[in-house]
């Protein structure tokens, strides 16, 4: 082994319990890293891509267990050497970056004092020391008021500084490797700009190898110097990150280069005269005291899709609540067909409270686990049809064929016997229950992979031609507003700050907050950060601060 | 205003308003009660003239509201009236009994809480393992048994039962654990799971010789006084004398609330054991027990300061059968005594002091709850 290899994983095999069975979870997995090397692993969901991950600090989660093979890091086997030797490798030699920042820091410590924390406990710094150090390093991430802002809990900094600051948190002891599991999936994509930009330099800067983990493929093409592609958990194949975007061998990973493909039919423009099946009218929201929508209106006609984007905390969802009477507007109108909708839900009627339905982003918890499919789907079906008995069930078979769903396999499932998608596709089944002319999708796809969420994108597309819905589609992903938007609604502190057909919303002039957002979506071109970067400093494109980005 | 301060002040104010709810209450409960101080001190051969003299002469003749008020109009002034029938002004009475009781009380809950939290975070530290149950089996069925039980246990073993063989019976149970716990100090010789229980028992172990070594020289020398099983104490006792004769009582009480505050404890901390911040501290290579203490417990305290404000409470207000057992006079004797006698005044006046300190305690532990709270203390 030459001593550049900091890294060297052989035949890695874990288990993982399900029931009183071990169930493969990493079927033989070699991984190499040199020192200063940042490797991409990418993957859809369920490939094993944290769980190497962690394998590579010689940890594994509760209920997990390393069945075979070797962590060889520095020369040293993890998996046969002590919980000592391995606890005091971590987070000294090997650290690790997690998903979520809000819920990996913990609530009850100050930032610099978790800073502090393993540079005290493995007797890097004294705790002076490490104070300076954190502000150094808040500095060199760019946190706004580096000096000041160890000395806030976690609650009090949003979501990219909190993911910046654990970054920094990592980086604390200097260590030789850093797992980042994930570190943007949860954030806006103008913050993830930032914090993609803040790992790269400090990376780059100390020359710490890193394992970058994502199931974003342009984010990885950005940040990595080689590839790895996992599915199931075995290695599909690796490569240079350039060979591995322009030639990529194996067909699932052409597959997973292939998805960003899907369009919806372009649909005709609607006549003028046209009433919208939902219109917003001047409408002002509230939670408490606190306002959180101004003067919002758009129009959604029928058989077509109205993409509402916008960062979180911008106000989309709360416009959806709106329509739904979840929250009664403080101002203005909602209208249905033409005609006022009263403001709360209780004042609506059974054939109001049909019309609209919704389908939500987490179908794991949107789906009550203790009930079968057939209620699931049943009870809407009899609550707004009527129906019960035989023609509910013939009712849910016929909904469930819609969805593309084998009646006599699912009817009689449970949720929890179902995959992502096809619980994403039973949300749907239930919003058509109720035989709606107007669907509100939030963020129904943010949760899936990629393959997954285009299946869904496509289902709603032939529902939509084959039903004439209307949706509002709530998403912070422009690729998917690309596939599957008629117009888009681009939505900034509660304001809608631009609005339109989708066609002219993707060409040039926009609103410099629309530019932003567009300009930050990551391509798949390995220099498209450092482009980006370069032309923003240039003052050529938008940068966050001009456009008033909720995060600085 | 701190939202903290303003908080604690409206919750104060709440409280008042229900211990005056409370105090209506009591006052209904007595008026219920059957028959009254009248008969019960001139006793059954007295004529109807007699006793309605005698109810004239302690004001018993006036309509209960009228009494009600009059009551609460004294009691708001800090005047909490006399015995019905000693004759004696209640605040006084009051007043020496609740100071007992508080001593009491402070006692087994100095005891009681640092041992209980100590053993829940242990518990959870090595849970599922062998010493995680032996903690739950000795802390539950200390509290499954009935608390008179216990203290003629305790009674036997610590008070009565000098040169039984018992306490060497103990003492060589305590030299085995000793000798046991020492091995394994010395076994491993990293800070592991083994010396930490290495040295509990240790500990428990010695403290069973010097116990039984003690009892023996108690009972052959006679120096050192032992536990006594009756607990009378009166305000001129000396403070180390107040605490060897409330000994027994206290070590009872510190038994019947240890179990729900551990258990507490350990459920909250595992509770908590999956969090990604855990996991995230395991990853810093930080060590189990450093997690427990530092990341673990912080965020748990709101439901243990809870349950131990629920305790605290019983410790004053749920006594009634350990003092009666140690004769010790403490406010829930006065009670039982004044409810036997009909002396209604005296019963207003314990329910009373009763309810305000179940309120103040749940007050503190709510105000407690906020402070140690970052997302309530320090708002965005």
């Amino acid at each position: 082994m030459s001593d550049d290899t900091i890294l060297k994983i052989r035949n890695l095999k874990i288990d993982g319990k399900t029931g009183d069975e071990w169930l493969p979870i990493l079927k033989g997995i070699d991984m190499d890293l040199k020192r200063g090397e940042v490797l991409g692993v990418i993957g859809e969901s369920g490939a094993g891509k944290s769980t190497i991950g962690l394998a590579a600090m010689g940890y594994t989660r509760g209920g997990c267990r390393i069945s075979g093979g070797t962590v060889d890091f520095e020369g040293t086997d993890l998996v046969k050497s002590s919980e000592a030797y391995r606890r005091k490798l971590r987070g000294k030699k090997i650290a690790y970056v997690a998903q979520s920042a809000a819920a990996s820091f913990n609530p009850a410590h100050k930032l610099i004092d978790q800073y502090s924390e393993a540079p005290i406990q493995h007797g890097v710094m004294s705790s002076t020391d490490a104070a300076t150090d954190a502000t150094e390093l808040y500095r060199r991430l760019q946190l706004p008021n580096p000096d000041e802002i160890g000395f806030r809990y976690p609650h009090q900094v949003s979501g990219g500084q909190l993911q910046r600051a654990m970054t920094a948190m990592a980086m604390s002891c200097r260590p030789d490797l850093i797992i980042f599991d994930e570190p943007t999936t949860a954030l806006d994509v103008t913050t993830q700009i930032e914090v993609l930009s803040a790992i790269r330099d400090a990376v780059e800067q100390f020359g710490t190898a890193a394992i970058y983990i994502t199931h974003d493929l342009a984010v990885v093409a950005q940040m990595a110097d080689r590839i790895q592609v996992f599915k199931l958990g075995e290695t599909i194949e690796e490569a240079e990150t350039r060979k591995m975007l322009s030639a990529p061998e194996e067909a699932y990973t052409k597959s997973l280069w292939a998805v960003r493909s899907f369009k919806a039919t372009a649909k005709p423009k609607p006549p003028a005269d046209e009433v919208p099946i939902v219109e917003l009218r001047n409408v002002d929201a509230a939670y408490g005291a606190t306002p959180v929508l101004f003067d919002v209106n758009f129009k959604i006609h029928k058989g077509r899709t109205v993409a509402v984007v916008g960062e979180s905390g911008s106000g989309k969802s709360t416009a959806a609540r709106c329509i739904t009477g979840l929250l009664p507007p403080t101002k203005g109108e909602i209208l249905f067909n033409g005609e006022v909708l009263p403001a709360g839900y209780r004042k609506r009627n059974k054939d109001q409270l049909r019309q609209a339905q919704m389908i939500y982003q987490m179908a794991d918890t949107a789906l009550n686990p203790k009930q079968r499919i057939e209620d699931i789907i049943g009870r809407p079906v009899g609550f707004y049809l009527g129906l019960s008995g035989k023609a509910q069930r013939e009712r849910v078979r016929e909904l469930l064929d819609l969805i593309e769903m084998e009646p006599d396999i699912y009817m009689h499932r449970f949720p929890g016997e179902l995959s992502g998608g096809q619980k994403q596709r039973i949300g749907i089944a239930r919003a058509l229950a109720a035989d709606p002319q107007f669907i509100i999708c939030d963020e129904v796809t943010s949760a899936l992979d990629q393959l997954v969420a285009e299946g869904i994108l496509r289902l709603l597309d032939k529902l939509q031609i084959d039903l004439g819905l209307a949706y509002m589609f709530i998403t912070h992903d422009l690729a998917t507003v690309r596939a599957i938007a008629d117009e888009v609604v681009v939505m900034q502190h509660g304001k809608v700050v631009e609005q339109g057909p989708k066609v002219e919303m993707f060409q040039p002039p926009h609103h410099p907050y629309t530019d932003l957002l567009l300009s930050s979506v990551p391509e798949m071109d390995p220099d498209w950060l450092s482009n980006l970067l370069g032309a923003r400093e240039r003052g050529e494109i938008v940068d966050a601060k001009t456009a008033g980005s909720a995060d600085n | 205003m701190h939202p903290i301060s303003k908080m604690a002040l409206q919750r104060l104010a709440l409280g008042l308003f229900t211990l005056f709810v409370v105090s209506i209450i009591i006052a209904g409960a007595v008026e219920f009660l059957p028959g009254d101080l009248a008969q019960e001190i001139l006793g059954q051969a007295a004529t109807p003239e007699a006793v309605a003299a005698f109810r004239a002469e302690v004001g018993l003749d006036k309509p209960p509201v009228e009494r009600y008020f009059s009551w609460l109009g004294g009691v708001a002034q800090g005047d909490f009236g006399v015995s019905l029938a000693t004759k004696r002004s209640i605040s006084d009475l009051i007043s020496a009994r609740l100071g007992n009781t508080l001593f009491l009380a402070g006692f087994a809950a100095v005891i009681a809480v640092p041992l209980a939290v100590t053993l829940g975070m242990l518990a959870a530290l090595y849970r599922n393992t062998w010493f995680d149950r032996l903690i739950n089996v000795s802390t539950l069925s200390s509290i499954s048994f009935p608390e008179f039980f216990v203290a003629y246990v305790l009674i036997l073993f610590l008070s009565v039962g000098y040169g039984f063989d018992a306490r060497w019976v103990l003492a060589l149970i305590g030299l085995f654990l000793l000798v046991e716990g020492f091995g394994a100090v010395k076994e491993g010789k990293r800070i592991g799971r083994f010396s930490v229980i290495g040295s509990i028992f240790g500990i428990i172990g010695l403290a069973l010789v010097v116990n039984a070594i003690f009892g023996w020289w108690n009972y052959n020398v006679g120096a050192v006084s032992a536990f006594p099983s009756i607990s009378n104490i009166s305000p001129d006792t000396p403070f180390g004398e107040r605490v060897h004769r409330s000994f027994l009582p206290a070590l009872t009480l510190t038994l019947v609330v240890t179990a729900h505050m551990m258990r507490m404890t350990r459920a909250s901390i595992i509770n908590l054991m999956a969090s990604p911040y855990i996991e995230m501290a395991r990853l810093k290579g930080m060590s189990p027990a450093r997690i427990i203490v530092k990341h673990a417990l912080p965020n748990a305290l709101a439901p243990i300061i809870n349950v131990i404000a629920v305790n605290l409470a019983f410790l004053i207000t749920g006594v009634v059968v350990v003092e009666v057992v140690f004769v010790y006079p403490g406010l829930g004797q006065l009670l039982v005594d004044s409810v036997s006698k009909r002396d209604i005044t005296v019963v207003q006046g314990c329910c009373l002091i009763f309810a305000a300190t179940y309120i103040l305690l749940n007050l503190t532990a709510d105000i407690l709850a906020i402070a140690t709270n970052p997302r309530l203390l320090h708002p965005k």
